[in-house]
């Protein structure tokens, strides 16, 4: 039983980064058609700057250091997230292939330029001393950092979803999701929002990258690509352009990996994960939500 | 016959390439004749004909797959384990291989087909991104896992085995390179082919002339999957073991790059693409580590020791200003002014 709930909430800490990542991927595709495959990038710029300015930071104490550390590295991911729509994605409008492609040389280029300047090898950094404390529930020792995930995806989500609902902005993207051509036909400059949904996809990936940090205590130039990837299949599962779907999907695959990788065996996780993609795309083409433009 | 004639005469010429002992300073370590540069020349007309392979499907039928990987590592890793895991003979092994890539394709293509667009391009990319896991996994120890593993080499042809039968292995890559654009060119000039590219120009408009843009994208996928699967044969030749890059979702964002450098929906383009981005791969390496780069200042130095930064690089510009390619390049002027001075139309908003 232990194992079960340890199994379950550590799925959900896993399905909650997954949601980080494939909300942004999923709220850019919605908007404005494009997949972005530099999103991984996004989290090793995060990654590698929270590393960075914690090893420059030599004499503070731990916590504040990882706290000014990664605030750093979402700020500058969050920046480096908008100049990518503003110099790349911007003058390419209205061809996504063109897009796409841009964004498949940025990712690569970064990643070879990454592992160029600091090697392949993964550098360590320092995380306060409770995240990998465990607390106990129903006799399961589960990682702090697992809760942190988890509470810090629901936030996240809410956040996402008031942002959408409540305010002026978040109405002009979803109006933009529902009908660029409309909205722009109503006098609304959609271009703005396009850099602000880069910006907060930017910033979620980056929030998602500060978690991972947060649990293998390393950074890579690889760890983003591999993390997008399951994004992305998140993200086709949740239906594309879906908040919601996407939360959906993210707890789901998630949990399959989890328990496929316990239950059955290592590895069987990620296959099975692939399968049930391949289960969702011949019962329903759509996505779970079906809202997929 | 003018048509045919000329790359003929070009496959032709390359085919007395061993023949000759000049050496070319710059362009190659060693002259022409010599293992080392037979080797890299041989790396790059298999990649150029797995570039076109790819072209099919993305230039030509305006497939977007990220999964072209998966059937290039079917050819390497399936021969591979036939010959070395189960003693086969060599070619009952690549009429095997040959089974296993065609099902494999078929199935996944069928499936991944029922979506379309960006969608597609993800459903390919899981798919293969199985096809990682799972030769990571390293079932029954066929794989070698992480490793990889050296292919049997008394199950090859004698004539492809050691040093001296490297002209052997380059006349190999030159018929694959050979046969796959004389394919592509059959396909392409077929009345299906006319059909893919009429999908990649409007697939609603060829649904409303009556004909079923599944079967059509269906077949496109197999071929295109299918040649992918015999570059993978020779690329084991080539190499004489299988190794895990070749199944990583890099693999196959390095043929998309070389397709677009080179010119999409062109058989040439796609093909010197190939060929260009091997060679570049390969000789960027080299220049990083000669005398004159070392004493560059590291500001410089660092990003020219990783070739897939700057031919990254060189994609992002070859996207933004030479659309079709630089086998297209008369119209940069063109695509410059279009870029800086006009403004964005509605069509572009939107």
């Amino acid at each position: 039983m232990s194992t079960f709930i340890l199994l379950t909430i550590t799925g959900l800490g896993l399905g909650a980064m997954y949601f980080l990542i494939a909300s942004g991927l999923s709220l850019i595709y919605g908007l404005m058609g494009v997949l972005n495959f530099a999103h991984g990038v996004f989290l090793t710029v995060t990654a590698y700057t929270l590393w960075f300015t914690e090893s420059k930071l030599g004499g503070l104490p731990v916590l504040p250091r990882f706290l000014i550390a990664a605030l750093v590295g979402l700020v500058v991911g969050t920046v480096f997230a908008a100049l990518t729509e503003l110099v790349l994605i911007r003058p390419l409008y209205g061809r996504h292939i063109e897009q796409v492609l841009v964004t498949v040389g940025l990712a690569l280029a970064v990643t070879a330029l990454v592992t160029a300047i600091w090697g392949s090898d993964a550098r360590v950094v320092v995380a306060p001393a409770w995240v990998s404390q465990t607390t106990t529930v129903f006799g399961a020792h589960i990682p702090n950092d697992r809760w942190l995930e988890i509470a810090t995806a629901v936030v996240v989500l809410f956040a996402l979803e008031a942002f959408l609902r409540r305010t002026r902005y978040g109405l002009i993207v979803r109006a933009g999701v529902e009908n660029r051509a409309m909205v722009t036909a109503l006098g609304i400059d959609v271009r703005k929002s396009f850099t602000l949904v880069f910006a907060i996809g930017g910033l979620a990936a980056g929030i998602a990258a500060v978690l991972y940090t947060l649990y293998s205590t390393t950074v890579d130039p690889q760890q983003g690509t591999s993390l997008v990837i399951f994004a992305f299949i998140v993200v086709v599962i949740g239906g594309l352009g879906s908040i919601r779907g996407t939360a959906w999907a993210a707890v789901i695959v998630g949990l399959v990996q989890q328990y496929a990788n316990y239950y059955a065996s290592s590895g069987l996780g990620d296959l099975s994960v692939v399968l049930l993609l391949g289960i969702v795309l011949i019962l329903r083409p759509r996505g779970l939500s079906g809202s997929f433009a | 016959m003018k048509r045919f004639a000329v790359p003929a005469a070009i496959f032709l010429a390359l085919a007395f390439l061993p023949k000759l002992s000049v050496d070319i300073p710059y362009l190659f370590e060693g002259g022409l004749n010599t293992p080392g540069t037979l080797e890299l020349m041989a790396l790059c007309l298999l990649f150029g004909g797995l570039a076109l392979s790819y072209d099919l499907l993305f230039g030509f039928t305006g497939l977007l797959s990220f999964g072209h990987a998966l059937y290039f590592a079917i050819g390497v890793y399936v021969s591979a384990i036939a010959m070395t895991r189960w003693h086969w003979d060599f070619w009952v092994s690549v009429a095997f291989t040959a089974i296993v890539g065609f099902l494999v394709a078929v199935i996944l293509g069928a499936v991944s087909l029922r979506v379309a667009g960006i969608a597609f391009a993800m459903v390919t990319l899981a798919f293969a991104q199985a096809g990682s896991i799972l030769v990571l996994k390293n079932p029954y120890d066929w794989t070698g896992g992480e490793e990889g593993f050296g292919v049997d080499y008394h199950q090859l042809p004698a004539w492809t085995v050691g040093i001296l039968n490297t002209k052997n292995l380059y006349w190999i890559a030159l018929a694959y390179a050979a046969a796959v654009f004389a394919i592509v060119r059959w396909a392409v000039n077929s009345s299906p082919g006319h059909v893919w590219q009429a999908i990649r120009e409007n697939e609603l408009r060829v649904q409303v002339l009556g004909l079923k843009p599944y079967t059509y994208k269906l077949m496109s996928f197999v071929l295109a999957s299918m040649l992918a699967t015999a570059g993978g044969v020779v690329y084991l030749l080539l190499l004489g073991g299988a190794n895990t890059d070749v199944t990583t979702a890099s693999f196959t964002l390095t043929l998309l790059l070389m397709v677009v450098i080179g010119g999409t929906g062109s058989r040439w383009g796609a093909m010197i693409g190939g060929i260009l981005y091997t060679y570049a791969d390969h000789r960027l390496g080299d220049l990083s580590s000669s005398h004159r780069v070392s004493t560059l200042p590291a500001v410089v130095r660092t990003p020219l020791q990783q070739p897939l930064f700057i031919l990254g690089v060189l994609f992002i510009l070859v996207v933004f200003f030479v659309p079709g390619g630089l086998t297209r390049a008369g119209q940069v002027g063109v695509r410059l002014d279009r870029i800086l001075r006009r403004p964005a139309t509605q069509e572009e908003v939107t």
